[in-house]
């Protein structure tokens, strides 16, 4: 029984391995390498794109349920009365923004214009590839630095956006590029912090060591959870990484020009931001890049915090479940809440935004970083049942003192003419 | 000399003379963060991956950005129609004058003909700790200089808020 699930479990490596050795004596010896990574590569480049597709659906369904609409339905199989729920639409989208025109102003900076959602896309796939999505499913595995690669390579999207905002040669799309490059700037600070309370308490680089880490087997000193394995190790479980989730959540979101931090791409102010000049397939990829950047995000924040792709108890149900689909599940839940705060939230001000980054998050994960470090050394003193409390008030308290700064300061409004 | 090599090195050296010669500054900047990003292949293909990785972060996540912000803030980016007024040969003759001086010197010095040291096996952890011990104070001091360039940036943008007073 156990090993049925198993063979399920790795099927895609074990399928990968399978072509591989059928592929051996066919192939020459130095296309190997290139065979092998364009195995791996083939499933980040089906599932990532198609679960950009169904979340466009999904979020534009979920939005319409939040505002009282009904949202897309439409869309079926063409000449049948099928009509999917409306989940036919990215298809139809897709195929709308592949046959429209191809808009360039006469005054942008064609080289520029034409790259830049070029240089955009491929960053954010190559983020891909360091994430672990399953048991021994890491397409490049980088034990030294693999959380620092993930980084490097997302920070020189903020580039991509200044190309396409600055060829476009409109203030609109300068605009969009400049919020975005002072919002990236200012919020990768404390994202890069409360990635690396993990990387303190792990001890690692390598995001798959660091999945090992919240393993039940594996001894790390002061994070709950049965040894014998009833609930997992999370890091979530840990005062300093529920914290530190949910800072690295928010952080997260304005990276990727989430609402509420949507400033970038306000329409009801500048239009659609640094992409309001591409039309047809070049916005289609700019839509993509902005979702896929999304879903590494959360796929970081699953690797780091919950657990990657290990099940939250240790017993038979949930551990048949292939790795994998705890990923995935993961990181439709994440993508869903998402959505949802999408549909909740207002937009922020931009003083509003740098404030919350400097002001708040930022001091938030410092202290964060030195109450994981009293945590870890309290360790052998201190039994967790006083710790927990002892550490998560050691939180809380900044937490309140801090917030106060942005309550709204409410004063009796006056009415100029109305009175 | 391999393939990579010669694409990597091809890169960065065409990138940097188009980030010397271009005429619109954005263009030169963007060219820029092609030799910064072909510095890292560079070391990538060294085995250096942190050292590599770091490049990226630092030079084409933010010291480009730097740049750029610097160009629009400070003038405009629309190339003049005037031609260029110095002629470029005199650089070129002393470029090339000291790539040849070095270049003779490196061949001629006996680090080639030397066997290359056994590769130590260099983690990031040992990294950390040789900041955190030995090289402690080149990091103080650094970190140090970086607060006062801090400070000396939010004196120079409140000067604006005291002359209104």
């Amino acid at each position: 029984m156990a090993d049925f699930f198993q063979a399920i479990d790795q099927f895609p490596v074990t399928l990968k391995h399978w072509l591989m050795t059928q592929l051996g004596g066919v192939l020459p010896e130095w296309a190997e390498p290139l065979v092998s990574a364009a195995l791996s590569i083939t499933p980040i480049l089906a599932v990532f794109p198609l679960m950009f597709a169904l979340t466009t659906v999904i979020e534009r369904k979920g939005l319409g349920r939040i505002q009282n609409r009904i949202g897309p339905n439409r869309v079926g199989i063409p000449l049948t009365n099928i009509r999917l729920a409306g989940f036919g639409q990215f298809i139809a989208d897709g195929i709308k923004s592949l046959i429209k025109e191809d808009v360039v102003p006469r005054a942008a900076d064609k080289v520029v214009h034409f790259l830049a959602p070029i240089a955009l896309l491929i960053p954010v796939l190559l983020t891909y590839s360091v994430l672990p999505f399953g048991r021994n499913m890491v397409p490049l595995d980088l034990p030294q630095t693999g959380l620092l690669f993930f980084f490097a390579v997302g920070a020189s999207t903020e580039l991509s956006v200044f190309m396409a905002g600055w060829s476009s040669r409109n203030k609109y799309s300068l605009l969009g590029a400049m919020r975005a490059i002072a919002q990236m700037v200012s919020y990768e600070i404390p994202l890069i912090l409360s990635a690396l309370t993990v990387v303190m308490m792990a001890g690692t680089l390598s995001l798959s060591g660091i999945v090992e880490r919240q393993m039940w087997h594996v001894a790390m000193p002061g994070i709950p959870g049965d040894q014998d394995g009833l609930l997992a190790r999370w890091f979530l479980f840990t005062p300093w990484g529920l914290v530190g989730f949910f800072l690295f959540l928010t952080a997260a979101a304005a990276e990727a020009n989430r609402t509420p931090f949507d400033l970038p791409e306000a329409e009801s102010e500048i239009i659609a931001g640094y992409f309001t000049e591409y039309s047809g397939f070049k916005f289609a990829i700019f839509f993509l890049a902005e979702y896929l950047g999304l879903f590494a995000m959360c796929g970081l924040g699953i690797t780091l915090f919950l657990g990657g792709w290990l099940p939250p108890v240790n017993f038979a149900p949930f551990t048949w479940i292939p790795s994998w689909c705890w990923f995935l599940g993961k990181l439709s839940a994440l993508i869903v809440l998402f959505i949802w705060l999408r549909g909740t939230l207002p937009r922020l001000r931009t003083d509003q935004l740098m404030g919350f980054a400097w002001k708040f998050l930022l001091p938030m994960t410092l202290i964060n970083l030195v109450v994981a470090a009293l945590w870890h050394l309290l360790a052998n003193s201190i039994p967790l049942v006083a710790r927990w409390p002892l550490c998560f008030a050691m939180l809380a308290v900044p937490y309140w003192l801090l917030g106060r700064g942005f309550e709204a300061k409410f004063t009796k409004r006056e009415y100029r003419f109305a009175n | 000399m391999t393939l990579p090599f010669a694409i990597i090195a091809g890169l960065t050296v065409g990138s940097a003379i188009a980030a010397m010669s271009l005429r619109n500054l954005v263009h030169c900047a963007l060219s820029l963060v092609l030799t910064f990003a072909g510095l890292a292949g560079l070391y990538l293909q060294l085995n250096a991956e942190f050292v590599g990785f770091t490049q990226i972060l630092v030079y084409v996540g933010a010291v480009a950005i730097l740049i750029v912000f610097a160009i629009l803030l400070t003038r405009s980016t629309e190339p003049k129609d005037e031609p260029a007024t110095v002629t470029p040969w005199i650089g070129i003759a002393v470029a090339v004058g000291a790539f040849l001086t070095m270049a003779l010197a490196v061949l001629a010095s006996p680090v080639g003909k030397r066997v290359a040291a056994p590769a130590p096996e260099v983690s990031v952890k040992t990294l950390g700790q040789k900041l955190m011990t030995d090289y402690v104070l080149p990091l103080e001091v650094m970190a140090l200089l970086l607060t006062a360039a801090m400070l000396g940036a939010v004196i120079i943008a409140m000067k604006d808020k005291e002359g209104q007073r």
